[in-house]
C-alpha cells in the first residue's frame, strides 16, 4: 500500500470522528422523543461562533471556547425544549419538521444579522500545528476533534446505559405515561436530553471551528452529513453514530482521492441506500 | 417509541391537531394576502406619483447562501454607484453619468435599484427575476453572481424583452444561446486563456516551470465551464499536461484532492473555486505541507475580501485574475476605492468593481437611449462603445458582439505580496511591483 494512501485513511479516520462527535447530539434527540431536529447543523454553526468570539474578545483557544459552548448551547438546548419543542411534539409530524427548520432559519439570519455574511476564521495553529509522525501529517485541532469525538460517545454511552439518570432518560423515552407513574418528570428528564444534546453539538463545533471556515451557512454543508451519519449508525444509536461516522470518512477519503472527489458523494451514497436496503434500522438501530 | 402514539391510524387527537393546524395556516395566508395587498396599495401610491422620475432597475445577487459575502459587498458598491449617477460628482467627469445629477437623457431621473436576493439557487433567481419584471416593474436587470443563476433567470428576462446585463458571470455559454436581451460585460473562459497563456509564457521566459498543470475546479456551471474552457484553449496553444482535479463544491473535506496535488506534482496549480473551498484549500494546504511551485487563481473566491483575511497568512504569492487596479491618486478608479471604503469598510476589489462597471454600462446606455421602452434600450446597448478612459475598471473598452459579449474585456494578473493586499504584476506595463516566484504561503 503505497504511503499516501495510509495518509488518506488516517485523515478519513479524523475526518469520520468529526462527523460522528456532531452526529451524536442529533440521534440522542431522536433516540429520546422521535424528533428529528432540522436545526442541529445551525447548532454547530452556533458553537463556532462562540469559539470565534471567545477568541476575538479574549484571545482565548478552545481551552476556554469549548467549554464555554457546551454552557451556551445547553443553555439554549433547554429554552428551545421548553419555548418550542415540548409543545410541536404533542402537535403532527409537519409541525416539527417546520417547526425545527424555522428554528433553523431564525437562528442562521440572526447569526447573518449579528455577524454578517463574510467568512471568519480562527488562526491555523490555534492548537498548536501540525505533527509529522513517521512521515505521517497530524493536525494537532482534528486530532483533538478526534479523540474528544470518542470521548464523549463513550460518556453518552455510559451516560445512557449505566447511570440511573440515564435509565430514567430511557424509561421516558419508552414510555412517558408510564415513567410518570414511576415517579419520573418526562419534562424534566427531556430537559436534560436537550441540554446535553445540544451541549454536545455545541462543543463539536467549537472544536470543528479550529479547522473549518465559519460563516452563517456552514450549517446547511455540516448539516446533511449529520443526518447521513445519524440514518446510517441507527436512529437513536449514539456508538452507531460513531462506526458510522468513521465508516463515511474514511470511504469519503478514499474514494475522493482514487476515484475523484466529484463522484465521492455518490459513492456514499450508493452504499448507503444499498446498506439500507438490507438493514433499514441502520447499523446498531433498533426497528 | 412513545406510547400514545400508534403508526397506523391517525388518533382523534392528532386529527383536531392538524385541522387546528390548517386552519391556522390559512388564517395566517389569509392575512399575509392582506397586508401584502394593502402595502402594496401604498407602495404603487407612493409610486405614481414619482413615477417619471425614477427608474428601477432589478439587481439580481446572492444575498444569502453560501455566497452572500458577495452580495452584501456587491450591494454596497452599487450603492456608491447610484450615489454617483443620481447627484453631482464633477471630480469624476471623465465618467459618463458621473458629472450632472441624474440621466440627462432622461430629464434627470433618478436611478432606483431594487435588489433580490437568488439564495444561491438558480430556481428562486428565475423566480426573483419573474416578480422583478411583472410586479417590480424594473425596466432592465443586473446579474446574478453565480453563472448557473443568470443562466436561469435571463431566460425570463429574454421571454419578456427586457435587457439583462450580467457584469460577472463568466460561463461561457451564457452568450451561446442565440438570446436578443442578454449582454455581458466581463471578460469571460476565452479570455482567461488568452491572458493565463501569455502569463505563463512570460514566467517560462522568466525561469519559472510551467509544463503540467492542474486545474481544481468544482462542479458548478462556472467551475465546469471555465475548466472545460480552459483545457481546450490551453491544448490548442500546444499545452498538454494538463491535470483535472474536480470537487463538489462546499466541501466538508479537501485532503483527498490536496494529496492528490501533492503525489501528482504539478507545476502550476490553477484554482477555479468559490470562497468557502478557497478557505479550505488554503486551510488543507498547510496542515498537509502541500506548496506547489506557482499558484493561481481564477478570481472568484480569491478576490472575496472573506478569503485574505481568513487565510491570507497562508496564501502569501498566489497569484489572482482581476481587471482592477487602484490606479493614481485622483484617479476615478482611485475616488471610488475610496467611495467604496466608506462605504462598506472594506477594499474594492476586482467582483465587486466589474458588478459597477457593468451596472455603470446598463445605465449609461438607458441615458442614451432617453427613454425607459426596453427595446430603445436593447438598441442603445447594442450601439454602446465606450472607450478605456471612461471606465473604472481596466478592460480595453465597452462594445458588444452580436452575442452580446464585450469584445474588449481584459484583465490583469495580481498577486498577494504583503499579506493582504494584492499588487498587479502582470503585464508589464501596468504592473506595481515584479512578479515573485515560488509560492511562498505561509
Amino acid at each position: 500500500m503505497s504511503f499516501v494512501l495510509v495518509q488518506v485513511i488516517v485523515g478519513g479516520l479524523l475526518l469520520g470522528a468529526v462527523y460522528a462527535l456532531f452526529s451524536s447530539g442529533l440521534t440522542l434527540v431522536w433516540g429520546m422523543m422521535n424528533i428529528v431536529n432540522f436545526a442541529h447543523g445551525d447548532f454547530v454553526m452556533l458553537g463556532m461562533y462562540v469559539a470565534y468570539v471567545v477568541y476575538t474578545l479574549m484571545g482565548g483557544g478552545p481551552l476556554l471556547g469549548a467549554p464555554l459552548a457546551v454552557l451556551v448551547l445547553a443553555t439554549l438546548g433547554v429554552v428551545v425544549y421548553f419555548g418550542l419543542i415540548r409543545d410541536i411534539m404533542k402537535g403532527p409530524m409537519l409541525a416539527q419538521i417546520l417547526g425545527t427548520f424555522g428554528l433553523a432559519l431564525l437562528l442562521r439570519y440572526s447569526v447573518f444579522w449579528w455577524f454578517g455574511a463574510d467568512f471568519k476564521s480562527l488562526p491555523q495553529n490555534i492548537v498548536g500545528g501540525t505533527y509529522a509522525v513517521a512521515g505521517l501529517r497530524l493536525e494537532a485541532s482534528r486530532l483533538l476533534a478526534g479523540v474528544v469525538a470518542l470521548l464523549v460517545t463513550l460518556g453518552l454511552h455510559l451516560l445512557l446505559t449505566r447511570t440511573s439518570l440515564g435509565s430514567k432518560m430511557l424509561a421516558v423515552a419508552e414510555d412517558a405515561t408510564a415513567a410518570q407513574l414511576m415517579g419520573i418528570r418526562p419534562d424534566t428528564m427531556q430537559a436534560i436530553a436537550w441540554a446535553i444534546a445540544a451541549g454536545a453539538t455545541g462543543l463539536a463545533g467549537a472544536l470543528i471551528a479550529n479547522f473549518f471556515y465559519i460563516v452563517p451557512t456552514v450549517g446547511e454543508t455540516l448539516g446533511i452529513v449529520a443526518f447521513v451519519t445519524v440514518s446510517l449508525g441507527g436512529f437513536g444509536s449514539v456508538p452507531g453514530a460513531l462506526v458510522a461516522g468513521l465508516l463515511i470518512g474514511v470511504i469519503e477519503s478514499l474514494s475522493g482521492f482514487l476515484i475523484g472527489a466529484v463522484y465521492k458523494d455518490i459513492v456514499v451514497y450508493i452504499l448507503f441506500l444499498f446498506f439500507l436496503w438490507f438493514r433499514p434500522q441502520g447499523l446498531m438501530g433498533k426497528v | 417509541m412513545e406510547a400514545g402514539r400508534s403508526p397506523k391510524l391517525p388518533s382523534l387527537k392528532n386529527l383536531v391537531g392538524e385541522t387546528l393546524w390548517e386552519v391556522w395556516f390559512m388564517a395566517l395566508k389569509l392575512t399575509t394576502r392582506l397586508l401584502c395587498a394593502a402595502a402594496m396599495t401604498v407602495v404603487l401610491a407612493a409610486g405614481a406619483q414619482a413615477e417619471d422620475k425614477v427608474v428601477k432597475i432589478g439587481v439580481i445577487l446572492p444575498m444569502s447562501g453560501s455566497t452572500a459575502s458577495i452580495g452584501a459587498h456587491a450591494k454596497a458598491a452599487l450603492e456608491v454607484a447610484t450615489d454617483i449617477i443620481n447627484n453631482a460628482h464633477p471630480e469624476l467627469d471623465k465618467l459618463p453619468l458621473a458629472k450632472n445629477a441624474g440621466l440627462a437623457g432622461l430629464g434627470g431621473a433618478k436611478v432606483e435599484i431594487v435588489i433580490a436576493d437568488n439564495q444561491g439557487s438558480p430556481a428562486t433567481g428565475q423566480n426573483q427575476a419573474l416578480r422583478l419584471i411583472t410586479e417590480e416593474k424594473v425596466v432592465a436587470i443586473l446579474g446574478a453572481y453565480q453563472s448557473g443563476i443568470t443562466l436561469t433567470s435571463s431566460a425570463i428576462a429574454e421571454k419578456y424583452g427586457i435587457p439583462y446585463l450580467t457584469p460577472e458571470s463568466v460561463a461561457a455559454n451564457l452568450t451561446e444561446r442565440g438570446f436578443k436581451w442578454f449582454f455581458r460585460t466581463t471578460p469571460i473562459a476565452p479570455d482567461f486563456v488568452r491572458i493565463y497563456d501569455e502569463f505563463l509564457t512570460d514566467m517560462k521566459a522568466a525561469g519559472a516551470k510551467t509544463d503540467t498543470i492542474a486545474l481544481v475546479h468544482d462542479n458548478t456551471e462556472y467551475g465546469t465551464s471555465v475548466a472545460n474552457t480552459i483545457t481546450k484553449g490551453f491544448k490548442e496553444k500546444g499545452r498538454t499536461g494538463v491535470i483535472d482535479v474536480a470537487y463538489a463544491v462546499n466541501a466538508t473535506d479537501l485532503q483527498a484532492q490536496v494529496l492528490q496535488l501533492k503525489e501528482k506534482k504539478p507545476d502550476v496549480v490553477l484554482m477555479i473555486s468559490y470562497t468557502s473551498d478557497a478557505i479550505l484549500f488554503a486551510k488543507t494546504m498547510q496542515s498537509l505541507d502541500y506548496k506547489p511551485p506557482m499558484l493561481l487563481a481564477d478570481d472568484a473566491g480569491y478576490s472575496d475580501p472573506s478569503f485574505i483575511k481568513a487565510v491570507g497568512k497562508l496564501s502569501q504569492g498566489v497569484f489572482n485574475r482581476s481587471s482592477w487596479a487602484v490606479g493614481p491618486a485622483g484617479s476615478p478608479s482611485a475616488v471610488i476605492a475610496d467611495m467604496y471604503k466608506k462605504k462598506s469598510g472594506e477594499e474594492m476589489e476586482d467582483t465587486v468593481g466589474r458588478e459597477m462597471q457593468g451596472f455603470f454600462v446598463l445605465v449609461d446606455a438607458i441615458d442614451r437611449a432617453g427613454s425607459t421602452d426596453p427595446a430603445k434600450i436593447q438598441a442603445a446597448l447594442k450601439a454602446t462603445d465606450l472607450k478605456p478612459e471612461q471606465l473604472i475598471m481596466g478592460y480595453k473598452g465597452v462594445k458588444f458582439d452580436e452575442k452580446g459579449q464585450n469584445v474588449l474585456a481584459s484583465a490583469y494578473i495580481i498577486q498577494l505580496q504583503d499579506g493582504e493586499n494584492y499588487v498587479s504584476v502582470w503585464p508589464k506595463g501596468n504592473a506595481e511591483k515584479a512578479p515573485v516566484m515560488p509560492y511562498k504561503g505561509w
